[in-house]
């Protein structure tokens, strides 16, 4: 017992200290970067990485692919991070809470009081836009949306979302007064391919998508403002701005320097030429800003074969992913088994003890893990915090049911041989509830392997991280590269388990339910 | 040795023992005799401590058996039942020298115990490597014996020691346990339902029903001058060979 704490106490103190260490060593400020889980924010994320480490007074790091709007917001708000990029729709929506479209200084004002600060817009806009083919906007002189009014017979081909949305098509229709002849719902992911192939004029797009420059469509400029404007602006926390001023003020100059073409061009050098998101950014500085990033790879390396992939995930998320895995499980181990002896020794207090860890099931892994963020913040420790709370409930279960179903005939002669209760527990109890013990213990780890991968979504790294970059580019060589480690790490386990089996489990049990179907020896 | 003074028991809401008086002198072996949920391993449990009595008290060695006092009480007491009650994950060695290593006797001393326990209770040594379920039925339960002596008690408590064993086994395993009641000289409470093992092993038996003490005496008494009626239809019942004789 006291050898499996130390273990524990070891690896939470490795999660946590490691980081630490370092950063205490630099004599730089830290500058954390975040970016969400989407080609684009990963591009900008990279591009003000590059800047803001070019101009020396911070020691910058990317927490790359947070997981949605709510995750990277709270990880600002709570100091984990210092800035991300975003846009000023998202911004007024899920973060102010304000449907009035309210302008950049309005959102400066509301933000102000929190700490935070709103860059300059960087020059693109990315919100819903409709688009059609460049020879077609040619010969028919379409520029803008209200130009569609002198084409009616052009062939619509919407997303379903766009299609039933009151803000997409149907306000868009009532506002511009089109009415197209032909109006078709298709899934978006098609309608590149339906307007390359002709079957299809005017598709729903969003106005930095990679596919417009490759498939060389046309975006109709929204000449009457229906959808609310989705600039691009960095938004960062001020205190961080005071401590690297000069990082800011590199991040600050990139304001006006990214037009709507460029953006689609350099997501497309991720989505479609599988470059890597820091080469993209690190070519797009050279070229844009003429300024040469030290220290970078050489430009728009590509992502890397299956087989290197996954040698490279395993070498740079493995022992993160193990120490994620294993630590939770340790800490599970360590609170779930008294939690599972406690429940054995009372109906009404197993009932409660089981029924609070099974609440803790219940509740999906990402709003668990997202709950962590404003007690623990981004990365590592949230991540472990949750993963442990999902394995006390088979270990707690499995450790109580397996004491209660020790025949009472056994307890009662260790009883009337005078042992006292603990030295029962350890000689008797725990013994012959062994096997369904480590039973939990392995539906526990293996559930931790797969969960695992989810804490990428929060900035824990992990086999995940691979995973949900490929989901966001949808590159399946990319997330092989993640779930193959993983599937490995569980079937590991699982021999892992097989071998702890013979090792814990008493071979007078083993023999027994070996024996269990076979008569007995005759008497001597 | 054993007093019971007034002692009843009730288990969910079910009178199993009635205010019972009963004594049992040291050195002196009696058998808890009567039909299946008459009361006497409740009796017995009650000795031990397993239960608590609802009313009345008990006395062991001349110490109130209360939940403080019960632990030093039990390791005074040696307890057998049915099978053994062997723990399966320890070998048959380790099940016997549980309390002891636990009370921190020393290896040598504990070895010397085992062996001497294995020549009283006739028991091939090399078989306390094994583990229960590789042992018949008639090592296990002298394996349980053995445990039960271990600690050198002053009382041995055996409830149902025989029930599980084929009829062969059980009639040599009954020789070998008077032989070691004869040897030891300890005093023996035994609980059973079969008349034939009680006169053979007992001096002295209780015969109980539904919670009752009905009659206490040597068997030949309760044959020849029965208290009442269930008293001479439950040794008729039995058939035992010299019963007709008595009676006739």
């Amino acid at each position: 017992m006291v050898r499996v704490g130390t273990v524990a106490a070891l690896a939470l103190a490795a999660l946590l200290v490691a980081p630490n260490q370092a950063r205490a060593d630099e004599a730089r400020p830290p500058l954390r970067i975040g970016s969400k889980r989407f080609t684009e924010s990963l591009i900008l994320g990279e591009i003000a990485v590059a800047v803001a480490r070019a101009a020396g007074d911070a020691e910058v790091t990317h927490q790359e692919g947070l997981g949605g709007t709510a995750v990277v917001y709270r990880a600002l708000e709570e100091g984990s991070i210092d800035v991300y990029p975003e846009y000023t729709g998202t911004i007024a929506e899920a973060i102010l809470h304000d449907t009035g479209r309210p302008d950049l200084a309005t959102i400066r004002k509301a933000l102000a009081p929190r700490g935070l600060l709103v860059g300059d817009p960087l020059g693109f806009d990315n919100t819903y836009a409709l688009a059609v083919p460049a020879a077609v906007a040619r010969s028919r002189h379409l520029a803008r949306i209200s130009d569609l009014n002198a084409a009616p017979d052009l062939r619509f081909g919407l997303s379903h979302e766009f299609l039933g949305r009151t803000d997409g098509w149907p306000g868009l229709a009532e506002s511009y007064g089109l009415h197209p002849s032909s109006v078709q719902g298709l899934d978006h992911g098609l309608a590149y391919e339906a307007i390359k192939g002709g079957s299809i004029d005017v598709t729903d797009v969003y106005s930095t998508d990679a596919k417009i420059g490759r498939y060389d469509l046309t975006v109709l400029a929204e000449d009457r403002r229906f959808f609310p404007s989705y600039e691009a602006v960095f938004l960062y926390r001020e205190d961080a701005a005071k401590r690297s001023p000069r990082a800011f003020a590199a991040v600050s100059a990139l304001a006006g320097r990214f037009d709507a073409a460029t953006m689609i061009e350099l997501n497309a050098k991720a989505e479609i030429d599988h470059c890597t998101f820091a080469g993209v950014a690190q070519e797009a500085v050279e070229s844009r800003l003429g300024a040469s990033v030290p220290g970078g790879q050489p430009s728009l390396g590509l992502r890397r074969g299956l087989l290197s992939g996954i040698l490279s995930t395993i070498r740079t998320e493995g022992p993160r992913h193990l120490a994620l895995t294993f630590g939770a499980l340790v800490l599970s181990i360590l609170v779930g088994l008294p939690l599972g002896i406690l429940a054995s020794r009372g109906r009404f207090l197993g009932r409660a003890i089981l029924g609070a860890v099974g609440i803790l099931q219940t509740i999906p892994s990402l709003a668990l893990l997202c709950f962590f963020i404003p007690l623990l913040g981004t990365g590592p420790l949230p991540a472990l915090c949750a993963l442990f709370l999902y394995g006390l409930l088979p270990i707690a279960r499995s450790t109580g049911a397996g004491i209660e179903a020790i025949p009472s005939s056994l307890l009662e002669s260790a009883e009337a041989l005078g042992l006292s209760p603990r030295a029962t527990l350890f000689s008797i109890k725990l013994p012959l509830a062994s096997r369904a013990i480590l039973a939990g213990i392995k539906t526990c780890a293996v559930i931790n392997v797969g969960t695992a991968t989810l804490a990428a979504f929060i900035g824990a790294g992990g086999f995940g991280a691979p995973i949900s970059m490929g989901l966001t580019l949808n590159d399946t060589t990319l997330i092989l590269q993640g779930a193959i480690p993983s599937a490995g790490v569980a079937l590991l386990a699982e021999g892992l388990f097989a071998l702890l089996d013979r090792a814990l489990i008493p071979k007078g049990l083993r023999l027994a339910e070996s024996q269990e179907n076979t008569p007995s020896p005759s008497e001597a | 040795m054993i007093a019971l003074e007034g002692v009843s028991k009730r288990l969910g809401g079910k009178l199993i023992l009635a205010p019972t008086t009963l004594t049992v002198a040291a050195k002196t072996t009696v058998a808890l005799l009567g039909p299946s949920g008459c009361g006497k391993s409740t009796l017995l449990r009650l000795i031990i401590g397993l239960l608590t009595p609802d009313t009345g008290s008990v006395t062991v060695t001349g110490e109130v058996v209360t939940a403080a006092s019960a632990p030093a009480i039990r390791r005074r007491v040696g307890y057998v039942i049915q099978d053994g009650g062997l723990f399966p994950h320890l070998t048959a060695g380790e099940n016997a020298s549980l309390m002891a290593r636990h009370l921190g006797w020393e290896r040598a001393r504990i070895q010397d115990r085992l062996d001497e326990l294995c020549e009283l209770v006739r028991l091939d040594p090399p078989l306390l490597g094994r583990y229960p379920v590789e042992l018949s039925g008639g090592q296990r339960q002298r394996v349980g014996l053995m445990r039960g002596l271990m600690l050198d008690p002053d009382l041995l408590l055996l409830d149902e020691p025989m029930g599980a064993l084929d009829p062969i086994v059980r009639a040599r395993l009954q020789e070998d346990l008077k032989g070691i009641f004869a040897a030891l000289k300890k005093t023996v409470v035994l609980v059973t339902h079969d008349i034939g093992e009680a006169a053979y092993l007992a001096e002295d038996v209780v015969l109980m029903r539904e919670g009752h003490i009905l009659q206490r005496g040597a068997l030949r008494d309760l044959a020849t001058r029965p208290a009442d009626q269930f008293v001479s239809d439950f040794l008729e019942a039995q058939r035992t060979p010299w019963q007709s004789e008595w009676s006739a």
